[in-house]
């Protein structure tokens, strides 16, 4: 086991693909930089800068993976995919069914996702539900160091598209561009146990579509996924000292969603609060109350969401997103009634 | 037709001002999240928006600040934006990616290469609406290749929208050399989409303002878009804080985090092609050596241009007075920020 921060662990993950497999390959903007450990040991063919095209090197990906590679196609920041939609939503999430299944596509998705760092609602976004409304696509949040290597070895070992979203605030190089994180005048509520992890070498396969109780409890069943399952826990803790036993699930995927679990822990404690940090509406936390609803379970149910655009003063912005406050707020509501 | 380079220089000198006081701020921590100042933009800014009237539109990128001063947007509602106030200028809610004014038509976005489209929506809205309006739109040479900007040249010239597009040349997009992922060259792409295409030195203000003359006075006689290629130096790097330009600013603390998983990548077993990985690395001690040089070595300054073009005194002049507006709105934001606090 290694010491590695969350970047590390997730590079690392695709560093060892990269030696297993010729065919795994990797582009974007400034990958060359970005990913210079990379670079260094593979070179400009499989470590490629891409120009600021993505609709062009999106879909170029589709059709690579089609034809034999195994690319993993780096879209900076999640909110920019909306340039290069069609790559997923008409390409690549339908190869599969339109040939009959006899075609598929090995194609990952890199892209870092969510907010805290005062970036604004363009840069901030999550958009996991967004991407997750198509059929054909998985869509992965890890939120530690060892299961986002694990979760990234399973992307790229999958023969379908998977969408693998890191979270800005656990990993520093991401804050250090995007959040100026070497002033010593800001700083972030960064959940330490998720930027540094010990992760085995080689990193172990999480799969896909595996959800895991964190924190077990008795009271009500907190879901939760990426940064958001941190501050789930850091309000497990405010709610056990006031009398309310939570239990804490890292949903890990968004899809597939991990039904069994999700439904077992509801039906243990009782009631479900999901706490996403991606848009309220039309998205998991719904999803969460419909899956619920038809596997029968009877159980209170609440939300904690971003219920607007993102602001961008760090004071509005830390009440738009899911944080302590709200959650263990909606707790006591969800308990109470 | 000759510019007042006094003019000229004086929006120089009040932008380049007002950029400092943001990367003063920024540097304090009171603003938050990225910042892209238009340090090295001024003449380009200055010279092609000399040329605007009221109720033209205004679509900019991630640079946006330098236009709206230019505009006349008010500084410290500017200012108190980027500190996240409700008094700033957008309500706390925009920040310096996206600043809105709507008294000057003025947007920008955080999306590269979404400015010229909105751009296009403006010089639609202006071509219905008024009798010689047009809308301006600026980005760099990195949105040059993204689909929605080559889509709107195309749009523009079929629709003949007056629009003018202006290009921002620093030849870098972030830690990527421009050049090595743009086919043929931006000037030669624009024309063969059919419209007029100039390519000026975007240190002198005068070549822009001479270039803008006659993309303006063709949009506004109803006759379509033009672009102009405006080259730049990125002076600040990137953003505020920029990894690579700090290479140069403490280098014994970045090269003790850069180098070590550099030289284990270098030394990663099997260890095959070991000549090649050589190369890789020094491709690696190239890029951040010129992106750092840019800062430090290169320096084409354009206010230093500006400044020879007119007399010593009015100089010093223009620079005290830019240097004082600021200073009072800077001074002002400050003080409503500490009475809301
Ligand atoms: C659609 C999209 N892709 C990527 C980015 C990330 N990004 C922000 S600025 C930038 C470089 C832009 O280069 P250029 O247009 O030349 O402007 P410059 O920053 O050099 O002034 C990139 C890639 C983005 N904001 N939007």
């Amino acid at each position: 086991m290694h010491e590695m921060t969350f970047a590390e662990a997730i590079d690392a993950a695709l560093e060892r693909a990269m030696a297993d497999d010729e065919r795994v390959i990797t582009f974007g903007e400034d990958v060359t930089m970005l990913r210079r450990n990379l670079y260094v040991r593979f070179g400009p063919r499989r470590v490629r800068q891409a120009p600021i095209s993505e609709s062009a090197f999106l879909g170029a990906g589709v059709g690579a993976a089609m034809a034999g590679l195994r690319p993993v196609v780096e879209i900076m920041l999640v909110d920019f995919i909306a340039v290069a939609f069609d790559a997923l939503l008409n390409e690549a999430s339908k190869v599969k069914a339109f040939s009959g299944g006899k075609w598929n596509v090995p194609l990952v998705v890199r892209a870092a996702c969510g907010g805290g760092y005062g970036d604004g609602g363009q840069h901030e976004q999550c958009l996991w539900g967004l991407l997750s409304g198509m059929p054909g696509i998985a869509v992965v949040v890890p939120s530690n160091p060892p299961d986002a290597a694990g979760l990234m070895l399973s992307a790229i070992q999958s023969d379908d598209p998977v969408v693998f979203l890191e979270h800005k605030l656990l990993s520093d190089y991401w804050l250090d561009y995007l959040g100026g994180a070497s002033r010593k005048s800001v700083s972030f509520d960064v959940p330490d146990s998720a930027a540094r992890g010990k992760v085995d070498v080689p990193p172990v396969v999480v799969q896909i579509g595996e959800a895991r109780v964190v924190s077990p409890g008795t009271d009500l069943s907190i879901l939760s996924l990426g940064v958001g399952v941190h501050r789930s826990l850091e309000a497990r803790e405010m709610l056990l000292k006031e009398g309310l036993n939570a239990e804490v699930v890292d949903l890990r995927t968004v899809t597939p969603l991990d039904i069994k679990i999700v439904t077992e822990s509801a039906k243990k404690t009782g009631r479900v609060l999901v706490v996403d940090e991606d848009y309220i509406g039309f998205g998991l936390s719904g999803e969460v109350a419909a899956v619920l609803g038809e596997a029968g379970v009877k159980c209170g149910f609440a939300r904690v969401c971003t219920e607007s655009v993102i602001p961008f003063a760090r004071h509005l912005e830390d009440e738009a997103l899911p944080n302590t406050r709200r959650i263990t707020g909606a707790a006591h509501h969800l308990c109470e009634s | 037709m000759k510019p007042d380079f006094e003019k000229l220089y004086f929006q120089m000198a009040r932008i380049r001002a007002f950029e400092e006081s943001l990367a003063r701020l920024w540097r304090q921590g009171l603003i938050p999240g990225e910042m892209h100042l238009g340090i090295g933009e001024e003449a380009i800014v200055a010279g092609v928006l000399d040329h605007a009237r009221n109720g033209d539109g205004l679509a900019l990128d991630h640079r946006s600040t330098p236009p709206l001063v230019a505009r006349g947007v008010d500084l410290t509602s500017m200012i108190l934006e980027m500190l996240g106030d409700e008094g700033g200028l957008c309500g706390g809610w925009g920040g310096h990616m996206h600043l809105f004014s709507r008294d000057h038509l003025a947007a920008s976005s955080g999306i590269v290469g979404s400015s010229a489209p909105l751009g296009a929506g403006f010089a639609l809205a202006a071509d219905y609406l008024k009798e010689g309006g047009v809308a301006f739109s600026f980005f760099g040479d990195g949105a040059a290749n993204q689909g929605m900007l080559l889509e709107t040249f195309n749009l523009a010239v079929a629709w003949k929208l007056p629009v003018v597009f202006v290009c921002k040349d620093n030849n870098w997009a972030i830690t990527t050399r421009s050049s090595a992922v743009t086919g043929g060259s931006l000037t030669r792409r624009a024309r063969s989409f059919g419209m007029p295409a100039y390519r000026v030195n975007g240190t002198q203000v005068e070549s822009v303002w001479s270039a803008a003359l006659k993309a303006v006075t063709r949009a506004r006689a109803g006759k379509g878009p033009s672009f102009i290629l405006a080259r730049c130096c990125r002076m600040e790097g990137h953003f505020l804080g920029d990894p690579l330009v700090r290479v140069f600013e403490e280098p014994v603390k970045q090269t003790m985090e850069i180098a070590p998983p550099l030289i284990r990548a270098l030394l990663a077993k099997p260890l095959a092609a070991a000549a090649s990985r050589c190369g890789h690395v020094g491709y690696i001690g190239r890029v951040i050596a010129t992106l750092g040089g840019e800062k430090y070595l290169t320096r084409r300054d354009p206010i230093s241009h500006a400044g020879g073009l007119i007399p010593e005194q009015a100089r010093d002049r223009l620079d005290r007075e830019a240097e004082l507006e600021i200073r009072d709105a800077l001074a002002a934001a400050l003080e409503r920020k500490e009475r809301h606090a």
